[in-house]
Parts: C-alpha cells; sequence; structure tokens
C-alpha cells in the first residue's frame, strides 16, 4: 500500500512554519516513512499531479497568487490544515489590514505624495495585492488549524500524526500557543 | 446619602445641556465638553461618554442644516434610495457629508413614518411622502433660510409651518378608531374618577383590567404599579416611555399628536395611584417637533387644575409632567436603559436585580409604562376594569393599535382588539397579496403565509403593534438584512455578544446575499445568531437574532437558494483586487508620463 | 452576628454562599471557576463580558451580576454553555487586533488563556481588523487599543479602587472605544503607574512601560497553568467531579 501525500505550501507567511516542520529532529526520519512529500517548496515540486491527503498550508492569502495556489491545495488536497498565525487570522502580514492597501502602498512608496518620480511599482510579474490580508478560512474551507508562530515542531509533530489517524488534531494545553 | 442624591439630581439634566450645546453651537467641542463638565461638577469623561453616544449629537463640525433620512426596509421599498440619490444631486453633496452651504445629508434609523415613507427629519422638522421631485425645491428653501438665518434649529419644537414645502409636517392616519383609545374624552373624568378612589383601589382596578404593556413584553400592569408603590424608597417616579424606536411602529407618536390628554391623564392617574410627585416622559428626538404641542397642552391642564399643586383639587396631591427629548437611541426605548438616560448617561441598559420598581430612577421605586398603557388608563377607571375585560382575549385585555405599513392600500394606525388574526388586519389594510409579514417590528417575527391566521395577542403571536407587509416581489434576504444593519447601528457596545454579534450577523447575510456563503457560514450564522440571543444583556441582543431566526425558519428557501459549494473561492476576487488595479493603472500612466 | 448561609447548587454539586454574594462569589470561595473576563473580586461588577452567564434555573444570568437566592440551580460547566462561551471568545479575538506573537502580554494575558483554557485552535468568524488609536501620551503608560476587550476593568478600579476618574467609554456598539479623561490623552491625567487602574487590564491595552517581555517564554503565568487554577485548588477533594476536563 503506498503512503499517504503530504503537500504544503507558505503563502503569505515567513517560512517558519516550514523551519519548524524541519525542526522535528530526528522524528523526520518517522515523518518520511509516514507520508510521502508532494508538491512542496522543500522538494521544488510546483503542481499537483495527482490528488493528495493532506495539505500544509502557511500563510493568509495576500495577492491573487496566494489565492490561486490555495484553491489548487483546495482542489487537490483531500484535508486541508492552516498551520500557524498568518494562515490562521492573517498574523504579520495582515499589519496592513486596519490601514488599507491604498493608503499603505501610497504612504510606502509615493510618500504621501504622489509625484512622477514617486509611484507604486508595478510589473506584470508581480502579483496584485489584494485590498486586505486574508486569513486561509476566508478564502477557502479549512478542515484543522495548528496555531503558533510558528508552532513548535512539537505541536506539528503531534497535529501530524493525530491527522494521519484519522483523529482531529487537539493540542494537549502545553502546546496549545498563539506565539 | 443626601449629597450622592443632589449630585445625581444635577447631572439628571445634563443630556438638556448637551443637547443646548449641540443646537447652538452644531457640534460638541472638547472645549464645549470641558465646560459642560465644570459646569455641573463631574469628570470630562463622564460628558464624553454621554455625549458621544447618541446619534444626534456630533464631536466634530456639521453643517447647519441637517437632513436625516429614514432608512428602513420600508422607506426603501418605497423609493427611499431615489430620493436620497435626487437630494444628493440637487446638493452636489454625497450622503455622509455636508454641501458648501452647511447642509449635511445622512441616513437615520427608523424615525417613525413607516406609514408615509420615504420620510426625513430636517433639523428637527418631519417632512412626509418625499418623491425625487421634491428634492430641488425643498433644497432650495433650505438654502434660502439658511442665507436668512430663519433655519428652524434642532430640536425646533414644532415647526412644520415654518417651510412652505406641502410635504413638511405629517398626517396622523387613523383608519380605524376603536372604543378604547380613540373615543372622545373630557379631561379630567378619568383622574376625578381615580381620585374617588384610593390609590390602592386604583391599582386593583387597572390589576383587575388585564392591562398588560403595551411596549411589547407585555407585564402586567397593575402588578408593576403594585410592586413600585410597595418598594421601599423615599421618592416614586413614574415614567412615560414615548422612545418609539421600533422599526415599524408610529402608533405613541399618533397617540401623543391625537390625544395628549389621554397620555397625561393616565400619567397622572399613576402618579396619583403610586404616590409619585413627578411623572417623566423620555421623548425620542425624532419626535421632538411634537415637543411644543405637548407642552402647551401641559400649561392648560395646569391651568385647569389637572396638573401641579392640588392636582385634581386633592390636598396633597401635588404632581406635574416634565418632558426628557432623547438624543437618537433605539435602546433607550429598554426600560433600564431610558432611565439611565434620563439621569444623564449613557443609554446603557442595566443588570437586574435590582428592577426599576424596586432601584429606577435615581435608585428610588420607578415604573416605566408605554405611552399607549397609559393611555388606556383613564378609560378603565371611568368605564371600569369589567367593561374593558370584556374587549380581547383571555390573556390580552382590551384594544390594540396596529401601525400597518409598507405593501398595503391603507397604512396607517389601526385600533382593534386584541385576538384579530394577521388576515383579518391584512384584510382591513388592503394587503391581502402580502408574502412576508414583520410583526412587531425588527425585534419581532417575520411570518409567512402559512402562518397568516395566528391572531395578534400575548399568548399567539405577541406585538408591539408594528406590521410591515411586503408583498411577493420584494426580497425578503434585504429586508433582513436592514434589520441587522439597524441592530449593529443600535447596539450599545456594553455587551460582547451584542455588540459583536450583530456585527457579525450583518456581515454573515451580506456574504450570503452576494452568494459567497457557504453551507458552514449558514450554519454558523444560526449558531452566532443563538450566542447573541442568549448571551446578551439585554432585550436588544436577546431580539437582535429574530429576523434572522424567524425567516432560517419560515423562508428556508431564500438562503439555500445562495449557497455555494464546498470548495470554491469563497470571496470576490474581482473585488478584492479592485484597489491594487486602480494603483496600476496610476503608477502606469505616471510612468508613461515621466 | 453572621447571616445564615445559602444553600443553592451549581451542575448538581451543593453549595453554600454568605448572604449577599453573588453566583460568581459563592463559586470562587467553593473553588468552581466560572470563566470571566470583566470581573475581579475585589472590584464592582461590570457585567460586560458575559463569559460568566449560567443558566439560572433554566434562564440565562451573568453569575457576576446575579445574586443567590435560596435553592437556585445553576447550570455552568454544560456543554452548551462551554460552547457559547467559546463564541465569546472568539467574537473578542476577531473583534479587536490581537497580535499574540509579539504582543508583550502575550502569556499572561487572560483573553489569550482563556481561549487556551477552552482549547482554541482558530475561529472562523470573520476579522474585523479594526483601525485603532494608541495613546503614547504619557511617559511611563501607554494605551494600545488594538487589543482593548472594553471589559471597563480599568473604568471601575479608577473609580472604586484609586478614587480618580481616568477612563471611560466613548461611542457606542462596534465604535465603543475607551478614553480618557483629557481631550490630550493619557499625559492629561492623574493616572500614576501605582494605580489599580494601570495594573488590572487582563489584556495587552495598559501597559506601563519597560516591563515587557521580563518572563521567558515557557515560565509566564500561563505557560505554568491554565486560568482558573487558583480558583480550582481550593476545591474541597470531596467535591471534585470526575468528568472535570482542564
Amino acid at each position: 500500500m503506498s503512503k499517504p501525500k503530504l503537500a504544503t505550501c507558505s503563502l503569505a507567511g515567513c517560512f517558519g512554519c516550514h523551519m519548524s516542520l524541519l525542526d522535528i529532529d530526528e522524528r523526520i526520519l518517522e515523518l518520511v516513512e509516514l507520508f510521502d512529500l508532494d508538491r512542496s517548496p522543500l522538494d521544488d515540486k510546483k503542481a499537483f499531479d495527482s490528488p493528495v491527503e493532506v495539505g500544509f498550508v502557511e500563510g493568509g492569502c495576500a495577492n491573487e497568487h496566494n489565492v490561486r495556489v490555495l484553491h489548487d491545495f483546495r482542489k487537490h488536497c483531500k484535508v486541508l490544515i492552516a498551520v500557524g498565525a498568518c494562515a490562521i487570522n492573517g498574523g504579520v502580514p495582515a499589519l496592513r489590514n486596519p490601514i488599507g492597501l491604498r493608503e499603505c502602498l501610497e504612504t510606502t512608496y509615493a510618500g504621501g505624495t504622489p509625484d512622477a518620480d514617486h509611484f507604486v511599482p508595478y510589473d506584470a510579474d508581480l502579483p496584485l495585492l489584494l485590498d486586505r490580508v486574508y486569513p486561509a478560512h476566508e478564502v477557502v474551507r479549512i478542515d484543522y488549524f495548528l496555531p503558533g508562530c510558528p508552532p513548535s515542531a512539537d505541536a506539528i509533530w503531534e497535529g501530524l500524526k493525530e491527522l494521519l489517524a484519522g483523529r482531529t488534531p487537539g493540542l494537549p494545553y502545553q502546546l496549545l500557543k498563539y506565539d | 446619602m443626601i449629597g450622592e442624591n443632589v449630585a445625581a439630581a444635577d447631572r439628571t439634566r445634563l443630556m438638556d445641556m448637551i443637547i443646548a450645546a449641540q443646537s447652538r453651537l452644531g457640534y460638541l467641542s472638547d472645549e464645549t465638553l470641558s465646560a459642560i463638565a465644570s459646569e455641573v461638577g463631574i469628570a470630562y469623561v463622564d460628558v464624553v461618554d454621554t455625549a458621544s453616544f447618541y446619534a444626534f449629537f456630533s464631536r466634530a463640525p456639521q453643517g447647519r442644516c441637517q437632513i436625516r433620512f429614514s432608512k428602513t426596509p420600508v422607506s426603501l421599498v418605497k423609493g427611499a434610495a431615489d430620493v436620497v440619490r435626487a437630494f444628493e444631486k440637487a446638493l452636489a453633496t454625497p450622503l455622509g457629508t455636508t454641501s458648501p452651504d452647511g447642509i449635511t445629508l445622512n441616513w437615520t434609523s427608523d424615525i417613525g413614518m413607516a406609514d408615509q415613507e420615504p420620510a426625513c427629519l430636517i433639523n428637527g422638522t418631519v417632512f412626509a411622502n418625499l418623491e425625487p421631485a421634491d428634492a430641488a425645491g425643498i433644497v432650495d428653501e433650505v438654502r434660502t433660510m439658511i442665507a436668512n438665518d430663519a433655519l428652524p434649529g434642532f430640536p425646533g419644537y414644532g415647526n412644520a409651518a415654518a417651510f412652505s414645502s406641502a410635504k413638511a409636517g405629517c398626517a396622523s392616519n387613523v383608519v380605524l378608531a376603536g372604543e378604547v383609545l380613540f373615543a372622545p374624552m373630557t379631561p379630567g373624568s378619568g383622574l376625578r374618577a381615580a381620585l374617588a378612589m384610593t390609590p390602592e383601589e386604583v391599582i386593583d382596578e387597572v390589576r383587575r383590567s388585564g392591562l398588560r404593556g403595551r411596549g411589547g413584553a407585555g407585564f402586567p400592569t397593575g402588578m408593576k404599579w403594585g410592586l413600585t408603590r410597595r418598594a421601599n424608597g423615599e421618592a416614586r417616579y413614574i415614567i412615560c416611555n414615548a422612545d418609539e424606536g421600533e422599526p415599524g411602529t408610529f402608533k405613541d407618536r399618533v397617540l401623543l399628536v391625537e390625544a395628549p390628554g389621554l397620555v397625561f391623564e393616565g400619567l397622572t392617574i399613576a402618579g396619583y395611584a403610586l404616590g409619585a410627585k413627578i411623572g417623566l416622559i423620555y421623548l425620542r428626538a425624532e419626535y421632538a417637533y411634537l415637543f411644543g404641542d405637548l407642552q402647551r397642552v401641559l400649561g392648560e391642564r395646569r391651568r385647569l387644575g389637572l396638573l401641579g399643586e392640588r392636582t385634581g383639587g386633592r390636598e396633597g396631591f401635588d404632581f406635574d409632567i416634565r418632558i426628557q427629548l432623547g438624543a437618537g437611541a433605539y435602546i433607550c426605548g429598554e426600560e433600564s436603559a431610558l432611565i439611565e438616560s434620563l439621569e444623564g448617561k449613557r443609554g446603557a441598559p442595566r443588570d437586574r436585580p435590582p428592577y426599576p420598581t424596586d432601584r429606577g430612577y435615581l435608585g428610588q421605586p420607578t415604573s416605566v409604562n408605554n405611552v399607549e398603557t397609559l393611555a388606556c388608563v383613564p378609560r378603565i377607571i371611568e368605564r371600569g376594569a369589567n367593561w374593558f375585560s370584556k374587549i380581547g382575549t383571555a390573556e390580552s385585555k382590551g384594544t390594540k393599535l396596529m401601525c400597518l405599513s409598507g405593501d398595503c392600500a391603507k397604512p396607517g394606525v389601526y385600533e382593534v382588539p386584541f385576538g384579530i388574526t394577521l388576515n383579518e388586519l391584512l384584510d382591513l389594510a388592503g394587503g391581502a397579496d402580502a408574502e412576508a409579514v414583520q410583526v412587531s417590528g425588527a425585534a419581532g417575527e417575520c411570518v409567512a403565509p402559512k402562518d397568516f391566521g395566528r391572531s395578534l395577542c400575548y399568548e399567539d403571536l405577541s406585538t408591539a403593534g408594528s406590521t410591515m407587509v411586503f408583498g411577493p416581489e420584494r426580497d425578503v434576504l434585504e429586508i433582513v438584512l436592514q434589520f441587522a444593519e439597524f441592530f449593529a447601528d443600535e447596539s450599545c457596545g456594553w455587551c460582547v455578544p451584542c455588540r459583536i454579534g450583530t456585527v457579525l450577523l450583518k456581515e454573515n447575510l451580506e456574504k450570503t446575499r452576494h452568494g459567497l456563503a457557504s453551507r458552514e457560514d449558514l450554519a454558523r450564522l444560526e449558531r452566532l445568531a443563538g450566542t447573541v440571543r442568549k448571551m446578551s444583556r439585554c432585550g436588544l441582543g436577546q431580539t437582535a437574532p429574530n429576523p434572522i431566526l424567524s425567516t432560517l425558519r419560515n423562508f428556508p428557501h431564500i438562503y439555500e437558494s445562495k449557497l455555494i459549494g464546498g470548495d470554491d473561492v469563497r470571496i470576490d476576487l474581482q473585488a478584492a483586487l479592485r484597489d491594487a488595479r486602480a494603483l496600476r493603472t496610476v503608477s502606469a500612466l505616471k510612468q508613461d508620463g515621466a | 452576628m453572621s447571616a445564615p448561609a445559602l444553600r443553592f447548587s451549581v451542575d448538581g454539586a451543593p453549595v453554600e454562599a454568605k448572604a449577599g454574594q453573588t453566583i460568581i462569589e459563592a463559586c470562587d470561595d467553593a473553588g468552581i471557576y466560572i470563566p470571566r473576563l470583566c470581573y475581579r473580586a475585589d472590584l464592582p461588577p461590570g457585567g460586560q463580558c458575559r463569559l460568566c452567564t449560567c443558566k439560572v434555573n433554566g434562564r440565562y444570568a451573568a453569575a457576576c451580576v446575579t445574586p443567590v437566592t435560596p435553592a437556585i440551580a445553576v447550570e455552568n460547566d454544560t456543554p452548551e454553555l462551554r460552547a457559547e462561551r467559546n463564541t465569546i471568545v472568539e467574537m473578542l479575538f476577531v473583534e479587536g487586533n490581537h497580535p499574540c506573537p509579539f504582543c508583550e502580554k502575550s502569556g499572561n494575558c487572560d483573553l489569550q488563556a482563556m481561549a487556551y483554557r477552552f482549547g482554541l485552535s482558530a475561529t472562523e468568524l470573520t476579522y474585523q481588523f479594526p483601525n485603532r488609536d494608541i495613546d503614547a501620551t504619557h511617559p511611563e503608560i501607554f494605551l494600545d487599543r488594538n487589543t482593548c476587550i472594553l471589559c471597563g476593568l480599568c473604568i471601575r478600579a479608577s473609580r472604586s479602587a484609586d478614587g480618580k476618574a481616568v477612563f471611560g467609554f466613548e461611542n457606542r456598539g462596534a465604535r465603543t472605544q475607551l478614553t480618557v479623561n483629557s481631550p490630550d490623552g493619557l499625559a492629561g491625567t492623574d493616572i500614576a503607574t501605582a494605580d489599580r487602574a494601570a495594573a488590572v487590564c487582563p489584556v495587552g491595552c495598559i501597559v506601563v512601560k519597560g516591563t515587557g517581555y521580563e518572563t521567558p517564554y515557557g515560565e509566564r503565568p500561563y505557560d505554568r497553568q491554565p486560568i482558573g487554577a487558583d480558583i480550582e485548588a481550593q476545591r474541597h477533594p470531596s467535591a471534585e467531579r470526575k468528568d472535570a476536563d482542564v
């Protein structure tokens, strides 16, 4: 019987949650016994070619590209788990939300007084920013949440094992952290 | 203890001081509020607390003229949005802003004109049955009045005559007069009958009549009076709740226009029964235009000896009435919030116990009664409890004023015996093709045709009178959304479930209406509605989810038809990218130009 | 002469109250924890957060403002009330901006601790991301309204414990915010760092400067034990419930 597949992505995040995943030390050997890694920045596989059991989503959606990736994950993953503060509530990137995109960009790049020399950068290759940073669950259905900034390696390990065992990942008090 | 009462008494006029400042200066600056704080001898932050709470007070400079359009499901059905657009055009000023010549346009919550919408308040004056074609003329007249310094300020106290526009002022629209409230009355006849009895006998008569509160809760009036009279206190107070803010109701406005003497007489009899020296009428700011006429009627009653020293000729019964104006807050219709407002504070409800009958106004035993409830009293005393209790049903005695509005041929006030069915009422009003009827206002229930046979009374379909009729062409979800917006605007903000829950409910409905909600969102909507209903501190929060819960129950198909599949994107991506696209265009133009 | 004790029940267990006690006071004494964010035993209750809402003889009532009356049956730790309290905590998280990862109060924050106690991994309510003012006018104390939950504790503490009126509310509904007794901000008030009002904030809104991040991660109060554990430690072992789950 083939192993279940695990896909991961980092949207508007800092890769801290991926670092924390790698921080499980020697248990990483156990992890590769449990899962086959599919689409992920860790193996540089950039597209799905088959359905995947578990999708690990780091980061919220700050731009159009994030939305498309997340939608693609939703389409291909049986179970999606939002990992870390950014996926769950927007996190640090969402600090722009109370201010609004326009004011934020104009103040940053145009010094509040836009003129010919100061303008908001644009390029066809730059994904368009969303009006605000959206937590993952506001964009697609999310099955489970693993909080923390980042969640500790123990919390991630615990969560993935529970998921594999077909249980709802619920963290014990000592591992449930928002920071 | 005495010092505490004196301080409290001084503070009770804080609302009047702030209203006066707002009226004179047009807004409430930090300096104005500091000056009021010194004058009253309370903290600056306490004046801010009160001044920032009410919709008709503003902390920032506003136009000399405030035009406030009533925003309700009924006003929108009747074309209020077109009227507002016409005013925006006439003033070249968008809603929510002020024109260069000082005219500010805004929406406001229901102003008690559901039978003659679209309606607006211009400073304190009411304008009814507006059409887009009226905008230019009214704006011209207001501009001229501003230029000539002739525009009545707020509150204004009854100044429709100052305007030449035919739309200034409002009609009473009593379509059906019944035998209790709109029968002819002789001033003083009920009071004389009461004074022939002992106060305890008056309370007993009211109790035996089966009279229950007309404001919606239906608490037995005689019992409330008995509790207030028996409670320990240094003084007792009787308060008339004329903060008629429930969307779709306007019966108290009509009673105060058509039968103010009956209301005052009921209040006076209550004062006698409770042993109160002062009766307070809390009149909503939206009805400030009634203030002048009401004062004249009070003056007349004083001349007739029906108020003041030796009221009704009774030695030792010196009773008078004061009218306190509100300043725009639906929550002040809740009796403990009303009392807080009367004491000069923000209209945040109190936790109970203690109940107002034990510790109400200034900590003393207080009975708060609805305008219509008090208007029944002189009749009951004059004609007897037996006469009154023969009208109506087993648990709902007497007549009830019903306010018909929306998609019906004859909107207005109907005085009918309790127990009438919704179908019968719709037939009277010419609303037979109704597809949905919102009974008892935003806090009430949205009833589907299958339930139109139900009786309007406390034991079946309980109502405070608001009856908004919606025909087959109306979007029920839009109506529910309006109510949700209303509650989010009017929540006092004290407790968490109501303050946040009403906003989340509104947002969830908007999402549903835009076809972005999933089945889980719908389940969440219902759960949230339950939390707000169960966990909120007062009646506002506890009833705010009613339109949602009753439409989920009675009109499930309108929600079902909007749902999206589970894996679809749940945001409107194009809308979310609009700002970024606009910024990109600006940048590209600039670089091309450079 | 002491008044006779009132007997009542909480989730079926017998509890005694002194005359005049509220339900929350009597339960605290008995070692029964009722979740709360806006209540402190030494301050008058405000009834803002509604987290302590119980069912009293079948009717919902906030335990902090409801006096014990003889023989009432109080439901506290039931699946229904747990679910409703979860939702209230979730509401508070989406109403404000709560950046736990870098908040000075993290690990010692009652709101965060309540969510931990409830085992809340996330909320799916819609985050509001309000744009709220901070007040950095005062040399020693700052106000970060982003995390304010409008519990009113500072308002009550300033009045009843400090004999001042430093704080108050402003506006209504979702626009309600904490305000101070001066148009010039906190610096214009008579607040002092030793005031109860400066220390009572359950979240990261009122912060005495120069005191942040003093306790390392892992050793902060709620790293060590759940909120309410101190009260539950008072419970007589014989009254322990078998299904206690925290």
